[in-house]
């Protein structure tokens, strides 16, 4: 328990004594995250859409694709991205290895399959008739994809929470791509691993607070709209 | 409808397949500027797929529809769509206030604010649901969703309305003061309309032209009266509800009287046809009137046949009574005849219906 309690407040002096690393560490990985949750709703929104929206050969097919996706193991991702990055890999040539690029690539693939799979979710649970009640009144194929997607608002900001939260407290991939180089592509996650195998405890415990914090705190505001959502919902 | 009798839509030899198994043709089909054409046909015979495609939601193989003589896939999709609105079986509101549903195709074409707003109040009011703006879509019954999906719809002006079976879920008070509504509507704003129903009873209130749709095919158009009173074939009689259909023989015919042999009685009907001719002899239930006695007043009912009471079926207000007359002959009476006739299975009666009231089919 004094361990736990050395933690907490290890972590209340890390954040209000504003150490310039703890800061830095925190800043990069909500910049990491945010990025990658901002690119992977960029591509996972409109494919969601197309895939919920499109009746083709293979589909189902496709959607358990995607669904295993939504279970990628973060270290596999790693790997891989790893392995195309790599010096000699494929895209060696770019020099992207250990940098924060990296780490993004490599949180957009674990987010881009849940943000899909819980948008296709999100759109089939409306009405199928819905889309053709929208064009029925004169709305553009653009115009009807907006108010689909106004129709399932909650859900979607579902999807944008579950995307974000996958990437925020995954640590496998950002080490493996990262390589938790200090200054340079350590985040939270990485650094509680060091932390720990450092046997600095109260760091880590320390800084996995300052974590769920970051967490909570993003979670918090995502929530306060989509719950206002609800409420206007109610009261309107 | 209107006076210059104009088409604004029609239809040619269109073909359109849905899945495997399902088509729908139709050789021409003209929708008068001004009319309201209502579309009659069981579930599952095509109506609905007509609407998709007239709105270009889906594709036919083949045909051609006509927007004001222009071939609809030669217009822009989204400018030939905006002359017409669709209202489906579901009310389909959107997850907004009463006033926002009915505003949202207005938005979609971009009117300004005064506009919507000015239009939204007047539609409010001629659908009687002024009390509801502000109301959550959610919190409506289904005979208000369905009048907020009927103001959605007209709010927009369309050139052409489409309505597929709005009235469906309804329960039957609010479907008939929606459908008094509807009509009164529809001729006050002189709006041309395609609606859809498997109900006569609706098409007959509403339709100034009727077309039945059976099997995927338009098998016959006309002025409701027409099409109910002379179905022009026993497949279209019997969807239209004419329970007796008789095959029979033209014996004699002469001066527009017409005596038909129906298993062996000699009926008479009004009309023209060749002796010798097969014919379907099509009798409504509710033009036969039964007798306990044989004393039946000749005046005006000319036929007469004689049989065993066989079935008895309780229709709310009426009864379907079925009689062994050597064949089947079902009669609609009210309850206060059956019981002033004191009918029941087994007893003799007489069936008396007029000449007029047959339709001959050919065979």
């Amino acid at each position: 328990m004094e361990l736990l309690w050395d933690g907490i407040k290890e972590a209340f002096f890390l954040i209000v004594s504003g150490d310039q690393e703890i800061w830095a560490i925190t800043w990069l990985t909500l910049k990491v995250s945010g990025v990658a949750t901002a690119i992977s709703l960029l591509i996972g929104l409109p494919l969601g859409t197309w895939l919920a929206l499109r009746d083709f050969t293979g589909r189902g097919c496709l959607f358990s694709f995607i669904n295993t996706g939504m279970a990628f193991p973060p270290v596999v991702v790693g790997l891989w991205v790893s392995i195309f990055l790599w010096r000699n890999g494929p895209f060696g040539d770019l020099g992207l290895i250990y940098t924060p690029t990296a780490m993004v690539i490599a949180q957009i693939i674990i987010a881009t399959p849940i943000v899909i799979g819980l948008t296709i979710a999100a759109l089939q649970q409306l009405n199928p008739y819905l889309r053709i009640q929208l064009l029925g009144l004169g709305a553009s194929r653009l115009q009807a994809t907006f108010a689909l997607w106004r129709e399932s608002r909650l859900l979607l900001l579902a999807a944008l929470m579950a995307g974000f939260g996958s990437i925020i407290s995954e640590v496998g991939a950002s080490m493996m791509v990262g390589g938790n180089i200090k200054d340079q592509t350590r985040v939270l996650t990485t650094a509680i691993v060091l932390e720990t195998s450092r046997g600095r405890f109260t760091v880590a415990i320390a800084l996995g607070f300052i974590l769920l914090l970051l967490a909570y705190l993003v979670n918090f505001g995502l929530t306060v709209v989509q719950q206002r959502t609800t409420r206007s919902k109610d009261i309107q | 409808m209107n006076s210059n009798n104009r088409p604004i839509l029609t239809i040619e030899d269109l073909h359109v397949a849905r899945g495997q198994d399902f088509h729908l043709s139709i050789d021409q089909l003209d929708v008068v500027d001004g009319e309201v054409l209502a579309i009659i046909g069981p579930n599952g015979a095509g109506k609905s797929t007509l609407l998709l495609t007239i709105t270009r939601l889906l594709n036919p193989l083949s045909g051609t529809i006509r927007y004001k003589s222009q071939d609809i896939t030669q217009i822009d999709e989204l400018a030939y769509r905006r002359n017409l609105a669709l209202v489906l079986q579901e009310p389909l509101l959107f997850d907004t206030t009463v006033y926002h549903n009915i505003a949202t195709g207005l938005r979609f074409r971009g009117l300004s604010r005064a506009e919507q707003e000015k239009r939204i109040e007047l539609w409010l009011s001629r659908l009687n649901i002024n009390h509801l703006k502000t109301r959550p879509a959610t919190q409506l019954s289904g005979g208000q969703a369905q009048r907020v999906s009927l103001a959605r719809a007209m709010v927009l002006e369309p050139a052409l309305l489409l309505l597929d079976e709005p009235f469906r879920a309804l329960d039957s008070p609010t479907r008939t003061a929606l459908i008094d509504d509807l009509r009164r509507l529809l001729s006050k704003t002189k709006t041309t309309a395609i609606f859809v129903t498997h109900n006569q009873d609706q098409a007959l209130s509403i339709g100034s032209r009727v077309a039945v749709i059976l099997d995927g095919k338009l098998q016959q158009v006309g002025l409701p009266q027409s099409v109910f009173s002379a179905p022009l074939d026993s497949k279209i009689a019997d969807f239209l509800g004419v329970e007796n259909i008789l095959p029979g023989v033209v014996r004699t015919s002469e001066t527009g009287k017409i005596m038909v042999e129906v298993n062996g009685n000699q009926l008479e009907a009004v009309g023209d046809a060749d002796p010798g001719r097969d014919v379907y002899f099509c009798l409504r239930p509710e033009d036969i009137t039964i007798w306990k006695t044989p004393d039946i007043p000749m005046s005006s009912a000319r036929n007469q046949l004689h049989g065993i009471v066989s079935t008895i079926t309780n229709q709310g207000h009426l009864l379907q009574i079925r009689i062994d007359c050597g064949f089947p002959l079902i009669v609609l009476i009210t309850r206060a005849s059956a019981d002033d006739l004191e009918i029941k299975i087994g007893m003799q009666v007489f069936a008396a219906f007029k000449a007029s009231a047959v339709h001959l089919i050919p065979r």
